[in-house]
């Protein structure tokens, strides 16, 4: 099922960061690729410069990657300072070399933040955003307790928002791209998607709360809308979700400031 | 020899699944943080039934080698999930949803299984939209529908051509949500290596931190693999890279049944290889087949650009021979039909293995915006890859590895024969028979979590006593934890001259030229000397640099690798021992004239479910027979 590409190769070099683990101090390393067919992506074109490497008795670059069809939000390298690299709206693992030219110096790097510790090489660590996740991101709904799913109509405009911000891919090109390595994008989609939903709304303060606040926490910094973000973003996620969550939580702050605290009877205790 | 006692239910199938749930057994409430339940594996299936077994009060750890449960497979799924919700008064219903899937899966499947899929998809919707799973809407604010193959309604639902992350999504926020309140304890980079057996019964796991190293053992008192399915067996696929079928092969090898493993299927619509460096191949998904139309020249060796050949000389040829489900006959129908017309030397691209998928048609009829609105993500995935537009030109595709049917065996309770055992989503093989029809794999990963599971694990728990699971230092668990140990050692010590990837190259080609589209004796019976062969030169070669004590993962690749050796080896025999055609799985010996599957239901009206005796020993084919109570096999017939 395999035939030769037509196209002409050609040769790049990379110029990658090592680092042999979280404690190790890391550095930039040349490696050539040579013999490069444009219709490569850019992580099969690492996966031959491994093969080499492994091939010479050098330790193989450590890349994460897993779909590579820009959904999973896995693959997470900065290509010439780009998170993602140099295409709009597409992930590293859309990326191909026919974006690129013979006899260039590609340098490729970690996603960047503090929150974002590197594990190895061009991995790294993005449990802040699960943990983010943890704190609220999520509509309470337990198996088995569902109304009939028609029962709700819901705006055809609203769903369509609702679900440009759940695009996410959850890989975190928004706070690597970001001089303040904000988190403000990922949360603003999440919150967004949820609070534009009729199903959201019972638990919508306690989220946009929970969630900013859980960020606050991890070492994320703040917005100063200068929307890299949004540039970097993979699927594009538009950062008037920010707006947005901004206008949530400033509403939710006050609603929480003023509320009556309800009489901590219950009712229902057997 | 294995019982496999399939344990269906008596009774009317319509009423079987409701009479079951009615008489399991349950665990009282207080009872149920006893118990401790381990979820290998956080995709659709996973994670709904992690998040839904704590909300029921279970204590959960649940595994999984992504770095987080958001990435797991279950993400790429594009098209679509159906159900019976019948909301377009097109004449659907539960009965026949069930038919459609067990028709499409060519009668290989059991009754009693697809019905309850069918029955229980109405509910996955209402539990989705609940969750706030934002499914594509018309203007009235209604849920919209779409049509996949081997059905003539419209029953799927889906969020633009992202179905499966949507869905995903809900089913992490609903584990989330678990995760923070403590009821899930979730450990990620950590992937399965063995299942511990104590006294015939599944009791633990063993575990691997990818990014230390770590190797730590696990015990509870049952273990669910919900670990997705094994199709990057053939190296290249439609799956993620890191797609594996470690931990149900290693839990094969500790005893349970792996049921026809040969049943694969390959996706009609994906884009066509490009070179010997690929590493993925992209589908394009079946819901583009509602508007687009598949066609190849008529005449073979016609290399005219597609716009200069003339509407008279095109051959649409699914139109053609299958007039009533047209472009959207069924996959493995679709995809054999491709595979002939490129071997007719009809096939399109500079590799001459490609038909067009052509929307020209779809656009003069609804405009490009329309189709746009439609289908633009995966036009733009189209783009990426091949740098060609398909709003100008038609799309070039070919059939592509997407999903495995086989997998573990399981009982209608989906318990493997090792009891306390429990299989989910596309890692069994329950529900699909012989071919799986579009959008049902996210019905299915769906049904098991949320509205199976939680019911069928309390039959088994109810029958143990609470605090009865084994110390994890029981001898079981450190001989299982020394076997990983021993394997990682192997694998670093042995210094050969290729990479891991060599071998996996290897393997999928040989598995795709003899137990790929068209399978014959003659082939297979290569592919069982090759394998082994492989196998040999593997073990003695591989090259496996770093260390075993941080993130390796050419270790991790490795194991892999090792594994799909062996099941490779397996799915070739299955495949040779079962002397029919049916669904994914096409003998060419088995066909009728016009090259339609030729089934022998009284030869193999059953399931093939192998057990292992041992290294290097050959495994015992046991079999299931598929009792059709209220259902005819017939001839699927989609012309």
């Amino acid at each position: 099922m395999v035939a030769a590409s037509t196209l002409k190769t050609f040769s790049v070099t990379l110029r990658v960061w090592r680092q042999a683990g979280p404690a190790a101090t890391g550095a930039f390393v040349d490696y050539p690729a040579k013999d490069i067919s444009p219709d490569m992506s850019f992580l099969e074109m690492l996966d031959v410069v491994n093969d080499e490497l492994t091939a010479q008795g050098i330790e193989p670059i450590a890349f994460a990657h897993d779909c590579r069809e820009g959904i999973c939000g896995t693959c997470s390298c900065t290509i010439n300072g780009k998170p993602h690299g140099p295409g709009k709206g597409v992930a590293t693992c859309q990326t191909y070399m026919r974006s690129f030219s013979d006899g260039d110096t590609i340098v490729v790097e970690p996603f960047r933040a503090r929150a974002f510790p590197v594990v190895k090489d061009l991995v790294v660590n993005r449990a802040a955003f699960d943990k983010i996740q943890q704190s609220g991101g999520f509509i309470t709904a337990r198996a088995g307790s569902a109304p009939d799913a028609n029962a709700l109509p819901i705006p055809k405009g609203d769903a369509d928002l609702a679900m440009d911000a759940a695009q996410c891919i959850g890989c975190g090109a928004c706070v690597a791209a970001c001089k303040n390595a904000s988190a403000m994008l990922f949360v603003s989609a999440k919150v967004g998607h949820l609070g534009l939903l009729p199903q959201g709304q019972a638990e919508r303060d306690r989220r946009v709360l929970a969630m900013v606040n859980t960020m606050d926490t991890l070492g994320f910094g703040s917005c100063t809308n200068q929307y890299e973000c949004s540039a970097a973003c993979p699927k594009l996620i538009s950062h008037d979700f920010i707006a947005r969550m901004n206008r949530d939580y400033l509403t939710a702050s006050l609603r929480s400031a003023f509320k009556v605290a309800p009489a901590n009877t219950g009712g229902g205790a057997a | 020899m294995a019982t496999l006692d399939s344990k269906i239910p008596s009774g009317p199938l319509a009423e079987k699944w409701r009479k079951h749930k009615t008489e399991i057994k349950l665990v009282n409430p207080a009872n149920k943080r006893k118990y401790e339940v381990i979820v290998v594996g956080a995709g659709l299936a996973g994670s709904s039934a992690a998040s839904s077994l704590a909300d029921l009060g279970y204590k959960v750890k649940c595994f999984v080698f992504h770095d987080s449960p958001r990435r797991a497979h279950s993400i790429a799924a594009q098209g679509g999930i159906n159900a019976a919700k019948n909301y377009q008064n097109d004449g659907d219903s539960v009965h026949r949803l069930f038919y459609d899937t067990l028709k499409g899966g060519d009668y290989r499947a059991r009754e009693a299984n697809v019905h309850r899929l069918a029955e229980v998809s109405v509910n996955i919707i209402d539990q989705c939209v609940a969750q706030g799973v934002p499914f594509a809407r018309e203007y009235g604010g209604l849920l919209a529908n779409r049509s996949f193959g081997g059905a003539q309604v419209s029953r799927t639902f889906y969020a633009r051509g992202q179905t499966g992350q949507q869905l995903l999504l809900g089913a992490y926020s609903a584990l989330s949500r678990m995760v923070g309140a403590g009821a899930v304890d979730l450990h990620t980079n950590s992937e399965m290596l063995d299942l511990v057996v104590v006294g015939g019964q599944a009791k633990g796991v063993i575990i691997r931190n990818l990014v230390t190293g770590e190797i730590t053992r696990h015990s509870a008192d049952a273990v669910i693999l919900a670990t997705g399915g094994y199709g990057n067996v053939f190296n290249l696929s439609t799956y993620a890279r890191g797609s594996n079928t470690t931990a149900i092969w290693r839990a094969y090898k500790r005893g349970a049944c792996m049921a026809n493993p040969c049943y694969t299927q390959i996706h009609p619509t994906c884009i066509p290889v490009s070179g010997e460096y690929q590493s993925k191949l992209t589908l394009m998904s079946e819901s583009l087949r509602n508007d687009g139309r598949i066609w190849a020249p008529k005449k073979a060796g016609d290399t005219r650009a597609p716009a200069a050949i003339p509407e008279s000389e095109r051959d649409y040829y699914l139109e053609r021979l299958y007039p009533s489900f047209g472009n959207l006959a069924p996959r493995d129908i679709a995809s054999r039909a491709a595979k002939r017309i490129c071997d007719e030397g009809r096939g399109v691209g500079s590799t001459g293995l490609g038909v067009y998928l052509d929307f020209g048609d779809a656009i003069n009829r609804l405009g490009e915006p329309a189709v746009r609105e439609r289908y633009g993500n995966l036009f733009d995935i189209y783009h990426e890859i091949t740098a060609e537009s398909a709003y100008k030109a038609p799309m070039r595709i070919y059939p592509a590895v997407h999903y495995t049917m086989g997998g573990l065996w399981v009982d209608y309770n989906l318990m493997s024969n090792i009891p306390g055992l429990f299989v989910l989503g596309e890692a069994n093989f329950s529900d699909h028979g012989a071919n799986r029809l579009g959008a049902s794999a996210l019905m299915q990963g769906l049904a098991d979590g949320y509205f199976v599971i939680p019911y069928t694990i309390g039959d088994y728990l109810a029958g143990q006593k609470p605090g009865s699971r084994p110390a994890a230092d029981a001898p079981e668990f450190q001989q299982a934890e020394a076997d990983v140990r021993g394997q990682t050692t192997r694998f670093l010590a042995t210094k050969g001259n290729q990479p891991v990837s060599h071998f996996h190259k290897k393997l999928g080609k040989i598995m795709w030229d003899r137990c790929g589209m068209a399978r014959t004796k003659a082939g297979l019976e290569a592919a069982l000397q090759e394998i082994p062969a492989l196998r040999e030169e593997f073990n003695a070669s591989v090259n496996v640099p770093g260390s075993a004590d941080t993130l390796n993962q050419s270790l991790e690749k490795a194991g892999r690798v090792a594994d799909f050796l062996d099941l490779g080896e397996l799915m070739c025999r299955d495949a040779l021992t079962r002397e029919e055609s049916c669904g994914g799985h096409f003998r060419e010996e088995h066909q009728f004239p016009d090259g339609e599957c030729k089934r022998d239901d009284e030869k193999f009206g059953h399931v093939a479910a192998w057990e292992y005796q041992g290294e290097g020993k050959t495994p015992v084919r046991n079999t299931e027979a598929l009792n059709y109570e209220f259902t005819k096999m017939s001839l699927r017939n989609y012309k």
